[in-house]
């Protein structure tokens, strides 16, 4: 394999992107980050209506990542990432209504209303998590392309076949978790890639003053001997393009990747922060760079979509969260009994066992 | 049932070749365990049979190879995480504490986590403070885990077992003491269950409650307080979660005395939490407060003297015994 610190993925030509994704696959993903827009701003004033509880973080402005990534996968590849997860769980394919259950608290959320904004989980779509402690998810990635590899090799007598995603903030950059699960990741051969969405700020620490060599991160990679990309975040076409790259290769030689993804938050690094640590000329510039924008005028000057099915594609977006909304409002609060259920599989003392969430029987 | 006497340190690698070559799920991961036998030699020979596959030397790293366990048992395989201390499992606290015993709970019942994690509590022998950690009290403040501590060989066998078996996080505190005693072990498979202590020496005058590599200073306190004529019933806990405490409250009920022996610090303990259930339901039959020995609340010392002095050794027992029983 090849060592470099330097990209090995350059930015797409214009003509690649030409003969890249169908536009029934584009229209597709800008209705899937117009979904995950919708969803973020219903976050936020359910936040500001005091209807969400505890920390949320919003993906506004990140939409083409999660979505890009996705389209590069196989269904069953697993991903895990931070706790700015929302955006994750609804490209994999939760149900929105399942998420806004879960930050209000009800039992119809997907984890029962016990994990909260922070903590999105959906096995049936192959998502772990949804993790609150920065970098604590590298290892738990790491480990799940061990389980893939394993389960593929030593129990099916095949070969390795899936490919692991593990996100990251450019905050986990500093947290040895991710240092420790980079070595073992390398040492082992897991296929995992760990993508890290470097949107400049690890709450309110520039990149540049938190993190050596934050001006090109791949070199944390490097040293692991891993390959590595750096990719435009800001557009979903190369973000799919990018990926797929990585994650074929990553499939192929079952070795493990770094991915700086370049991404911008728009909103604060929660709902309680002024940004006072970046300017508003910053934040105007990126504002230029919006993901949903861009892909909505790739399809409306080059592949013929018309300003009234971008409309009816939005409203129906709205109409959906709109729905999972009133969805969540209408799920029960938990009973008192599941304070004591889903502690441990086994029944025992005051623990009730395990059961699923609805979400998962619907 | 056939038994053969074996060491502690190979019952518990029949546990796991065993249960290795029952489930394929199962895999050990550790430092050493593989090429150099286990630093311990606990799997010896575990290499040879299964391949390095499945038994995993790790770097010294872990915070990364508990978390990387925890990632693989929640997609249902089912890991044996070797620390070779349960001292350095204070840099993987945040996967180990955070994560495996609370998976469950946040993900809503979607991902359990049947991982064990195991090795070496306690003080070794003048290993200084750093590497003499008894971690049973500090991490048994935590839902969702389980934690069995063995005695003996029979029971670090089949207690081992149960863990491999069991779909909840297991913390399974062994003891460098203890690795090469050896003991009475069935030919014949079987395991031992959570939460049945076991009395291991009955008597009339005064409980004794305590786990792991303790109950040997507590058995012979016991000998000595008998021939001063006081009996001790001594209680082997076996797992600190689930604790049954039924077996301990039906000996205060018949003794009306209580001391409990913990190797872990006082303040906020096993010891504490068991002392505190006896007095909840013994307030009636207790005929003193119930007495705790403990490690002395100073970190481990280096020297031999002073460290024989801190554990709760069997003159301490002793002491407190006679005191509960005013016979002091």
């Amino acid at each position: 394999m090849t060592t470099s610190s330097k990209p090995d993925i350059t930015p797409q030509s214009a003509s690649l992107k030409a003969k890249g994704p169908s536009t029934d696959l584009l229209k597709q993903w800008l209705r899937d980050m117009l979904l995950i827009r919708e969803f973020e701003v219903r976050t936020m004033q359910a936040y500001q209506n005091k209807k969400i509880g505890g920390f949320c973080h919003v993906y506004i402005g990140q939409e083409a990542v999660a979505v890009g990534c996705t389209a590069a996968l196989e269904p069953n590849d697993p991903v895990v990432t931070a706790y700015r997860d929302h955006g994750h769980a609804l490209a994999r394919g939760m149900d929105p209504k399942y998420g806004m259950a879960e930050m209000f608290g009800r039992i119809g959320g997907c984890a029962k209303g016990k994990g909260g904004s922070m903590h999105f989980f959906d096995k049936e779509h192959h998502m772990y998590g949804g993790h609150g402690i920065v970098g604590a998810q590298t290892p738990l990635g790491a480990g799940l392309a061990f389980a893939t590899k394993y389960e593929d090799e030593i129990i099916n007598g095949g070969v390795s076949n899936r490919v692991t995603l593990s996100f990251l903030g450019d905050g986990a950059l500093n947290q040895g978790s991710f240092h420790e699960a980079q070595n073992l990741a390398g040492v082992l051969d897991l296929p995992v890639i760990f993508v890290c969405e470097n949107n400049g700020y690890s709450m309110g620490t520039a990149i540049s003053r938190g993190t050596t060599m934050g001006h090109d991160i791949t070199s944390k990679a490097a040293g692991y001997g891993f390959d590595s990309a750096v990719i435009e975040g800001m557009d979903v076409i190369e973000v799919y393009e990018g990926m797929k790259a990585v994650v074929d290769k990553c499939r192929e030689t079952s070795r493990p990747a770094f991915v700086d993804m370049r991404t911008y938050r728009f909103k604060g690094h929660s709902m309680s922060d002024p940004r006072k640590y970046r300017t508003k000329e910053e934040e105007q510039q990126y504002a230029q760079d919006d993901p949903i924008d861009k892909l909505a005028n790739e399809l409306m000057n080059n592949r013929g979509l018309s300003r009234d099915e971008y409309d009816v594609m939005a409203k129906e977006v709205k109409k959906q969260i709109r729905e999972a909304t009133k969805w969540a409002e209408a799920s029960p609060i938990p009973d008192i009994e599941e304070l004591y259920r889903d502690v441990y599989v086994e029944k025992f003392g005051p623990y009730s066992g395990t059961s699923l969430p609805a979400m998962l029987e619907d | 049932m056939t038994t053969r006497t074996i060491e502690f340190r190979e019952a518990l690698r029949e546990a796991m070749s065993e249960e290795m070559r029952e489930d394929l799920r199962v895999f050990l991961i550790g430092e050493e365990v593989a090429q150099y036998n286990g630093a311990y030699k606990v799997s010896r020979g575990m290499l040879d049979e299964f391949g390095p596959k499945r038994v995993i030397d790790t770097p010294i790293s872990e915070s990364g190879f508990a978390g990387m366990s925890i990632g693989a048992a929640m997609m249902g395989l089912r890991p044996i995480v070797e620390f070779m201390s349960w001292s350095f499992s204070l840099v993987a606290a945040d996967p180990i504490l955070n994560n495996a015993p609370k998976m469950l709970y946040m993900s809503g019942g979607q991902f359990g986590c049947p991982i064990v994690f195991r090795g070496n509590d306690g003080a070794g022998g003048q290993l200084g403070s750093t590497h003499s950690w008894c971690v049973e009290s500090m991490f048994a403040n935590v839902p969702g885990l389980k934690m069995a501590i063995p005695f003996t060989p029979y029971d670090a066998k089949g207690l081992l077992k149960t863990a491999i078996r069991d779909d909840d996080p297991v913390f399974f505190l062994e003891s460098e003491r203890l690795l090469s005693i050896e003991g009475e072990v069935p030919e014949e498979s079987y395991t031992v269950p959570f939460g049945q202590a076991l009395i291991r020496r009955p008597g009339t005058d005064c409980t004794i409650v305590s786990f792991g590599r303790p109950l040997y200073f507590c058995l012979e306190a016991a000998k000595t307080l008998a021939q001063e004529g006081i009996e001790c019933e001594v209680i082997d806990g076996r797992t600190i979660k689930p604790l049954d405490i039924d077996t301990i409250v039906a000996s205060v009920r018949k003794t009306n005395y209580c001391v409990v022996v913990d190797q872990s610090w006082s303040f906020a303990s096993v010891g504490s939490e068991i002392a505190s259930q006896v007095h909840q339901h013994c307030f009636d039959d207790l005929d003193n407060h119930v007495m705790r020995v403990h490690n002395d609340d100073v970190p481990a010392p280096y020297a031999y003297n002073l460290e024989q002095e801190m554990l709760p050794n069997a003159r301490k027992i002793c002491e407190a015994v006679r005191a509960v029983t005013y016979n002091a």
